[in-house]
């Protein structure tokens, strides 16, 4: 039992995290929150190129990728490590329907015709995935899913005749319409925050309906729900759908982001870098997600000037990260959002309830 | 023999429950063995016996928690032997826990709700409700029914046990529930919040039958019209109340130690 629990990431107390996901709660009323909004959306006016794309935008599309883990492992229990995989069967169907400089593979498709298409087999794959996962509880899941992970990559390697083997497929042709390169810096920009905040909003609003309610009561007790009428394994099923789905837009996002996909950019490593940022970041809330993508992408990406700088290798980032995370888990199972929580409801008590302490 | 088959079958689609030799084991050992027990449509039954006699186990076939190793479980006329136990509590079944398997982190109005929604179409509906929704009007009468308005609002963890209690039969009460397994619903209540479980149970609506499960003879015995004992995994005594109480050898077996002492120092 006690594997079982830790295999799903869930805080000792799920009743602690769960008031947000209530139908009533609404969070507009939040200034923190339009601060956010504004700066986000003025980011090209403060942001030069670099910082833009390399830091925020890529911030955002991993984000995407690990808001699907988080909308899996949070509200429905099930830790998926081939989120990425799904994002990155995406981001090669992109390359393979659409154009590229690999003439000999990709069919050259208009990019509105091979976007929605990738995403839909992406997310047929990751239903299919979910479909066997489910099958099984806890760390089970994770072996399946990472299995499946491990097999892709291995596939993707080999095969020479679709995926172009280790080497990939370059040079991949990104849209251009209405006049507009939406690869540019400041159209792919607002492209990507466009998506991460469909995404983001999307998870938000299907965890107070009956669907998200519904998945949230088979990741606390799927023997009772089936003895109210729901079908559980029908329902995690279609919650990998909706996470694929997620997952494919991430993938697609990326691929547009670096012009190129190969074996690397799906392998074993990047799979439990999402999940990495899924649990620096907190699974507990939506927002866990990019507040992990962030740190991550600061950390790979200034780590490595402030190591040389003090004479170590600069690859010696993923020490850092990895340190990091032991810390986060070990001081605050429910990540960076979490620490944040639990500060704020120390703030909030000790205004509204002077003699709280006491009790401590 | 044309008589007996007409007879059966008319047995059997007048029936609410029908068991036939239903038997489970677990490994060598068996919890139930050859349970025979019909119950009509709008009964409402007691279940009784010691601890073991495999009165939960019952239960756990019946929902199909557990499926039966062998025999047969008909409800309403259809065989649901080998059904999932969505599908048995979407055709009006419902069963409540004997220890509470409730949504601690959910509000008590969403506890409810999540009930409505198992057992109607937009269990799936990936839109929030609005407030005049249906399924959120039949939740408020349900927390009203049982007596828990004024903390529909709070987290079910908040609740006291026996608030927890009268949501569990809340739960059990969503949609249009043909028959309840109750298992012993007054598992840790005090005595008014025991009779204001009679209260709940004697105020369901007449076509609604139901198994109670209940150590309290004095709730048990107000809220049935027929009892069934059993012991080892067995029934070995059915009838009403009255008679169940009188019989000698029921009282050696499981009223006998609790009556005397009663009788002495009562």
């Amino acid at each position: 039992m006690s594997i079982t629990q830790n295999a799903r990431l869930q805080p000792d107390n799920p009743a602690a995290v769960a008031p947000a996901t209530g139908l009533t709660r609404t969070d507009f009323g939040n200034p923190a929150a339009w601060a956010l909004a504004v700066i986000l959306i003025i980011m090209p006016l403060i942001a030069n190129g670099f910082f833009l794309i390399e830091i925020f935008g890529t911030t955002l599309i991993l984000g995407v990728v690990a808001l699907s883990l988080m909308f899996l492992a949070g509200y429905g229990g099930m830790v998926s490590l081939m989120q990425l995989t799904i994002a990155g069967l995406a981001g090669y169907m992109t390359a393979v329907l659409g154009a590229s400089g690999n003439a000999n593979i990709s069919l050259g498709w208009p990019w509105w015709l091979a976007t929605p298409m990738a995403i839909a087999l992406a997310t047929l794959f990751g239903t299919v995935g979910g479909a066997l996962a489910v099958r099984t509880e806890g760390i089970y899941t994770i072996m399946i899913t990472l299995a499946i992970a491990s097999a892709f990559y291995y596939f993707t390697n080999q095969n020479w005749v679709i995926f172009n083997g280790h080497t990939g497929i370059n040079s991949i042709v990104t849209p251009h319409f209405w006049g507009v390169d939406w690869r540019a810096d400041i159209p792919f920009y607002y492209v990507i925050l466009a998506v991460a905040v469909l995404c983001f909003g999307a998870v938000s609003y299907l965890v107070r309906t009956p669907f998200g309610l519904a998945l949230q009561g088979v990741r606390d007790n799927p023997r009772r729900m089936a003895a109210l009428g729901f079908n559980v394994n029908a329902h995690r099923v279609a919650a990998y759908a909706f996470a694929s789905f997620v997952a494919a837009l991430g993938g697609i996002l990326q691929v547009w982001n670096y012009r190129q996909i190969s074996p690397g950019s799906v392998g074993v490593e990047r799979a439990i870098d999402i999940l990495i940022i899924a649990v620096v970041g907190g699974i507990t809330r939506p927002i866990g997600p990019f507040i992990g993508a962030l740190i991550f992408v600061l950390l790979r990406t200034f780590t490595l000037d402030f190591l040389v700088a003090i004479g170590f290798d600069g690859n010696r980032f993923r020490l850092l990260i990895g340190l990091g995370f032991l810390v986060i888990v070990l001081f605050s199972p429910d990540g960076i959002v979490g620490l944040w929580e639990r500060w704020r409801g120390r703030g909030e008590q000790g205004q509204t309830q002077p003699g709280g302490g006491r009790h401590g | 023999m044309d008589s007996v088959a007409h007879r059966l079958s008319v047995v059997g689609a007048g029936a609410a429950l029908e068991l036939r030799g239903v038997t489970r084991l677990f490994g060598a050992l068996a919890a139930l063995t050859d349970v025979t027990l019909t119950v009509r449509p709008g009964e409402r039954r007691a279940v009784l016996g010691s601890n073991g006699a495999g009165k939960t186990t019952l239960f756990n076939c019946i929902t199909g928690d557990f499926p039966p190793t062998s025999g047969t479980i008909r409800f309403f006329g259809e065989d649901v032997t080998n059904f999932p136990p969505f599908e048995r509590i979407r055709r009006g079944l419902r069963r409540t826990y004997q220890i509470s398997a409730l949504f601690p982190g959910l509000t008590v109005h969403d506890n409810v709700y999540l009930a409505c929604c198992g057992v109607s179409r937009s269990r799936f509906s990936p839109f929030r409700p609005r407030g005049n929704d249906a399924l959120m009007q039949s939740a408020d009468d349900l927390v009203q029914a049982v007596h828990l308005t004024a903390v529909k609002e709070r987290r079910v963890a908040e609740l006291a046990h026996g608030q927890q209690r009268q949501l569990e039969i809340a739960l059990a009460l969503a949609g249009a529930p043909r028959f309840i397994l109750f298992d012993e619903p007054a598992a840790g209540l005090s005595p008014t919040e025991r009779s204001e479980l009679v209260e709940i149970l004697t105020a369901l609506p007449g076509h609604i039958g139901y198994i109670i499960i209940e150590h309290d003879m004095d709730v048990a015995l107000r809220v049935v019209e027929s009892v069934t004992m059993m012991h080892n995994g067995r029934i070995f005594k059915e009838g009403p109340p009255q008679e169940i109480e009188s019989d000698p050898e029921v009282q050696e077996l499981y009223l006998g130690g609790g009556h005397d002492l009663g009788e002495r120092y009562g």
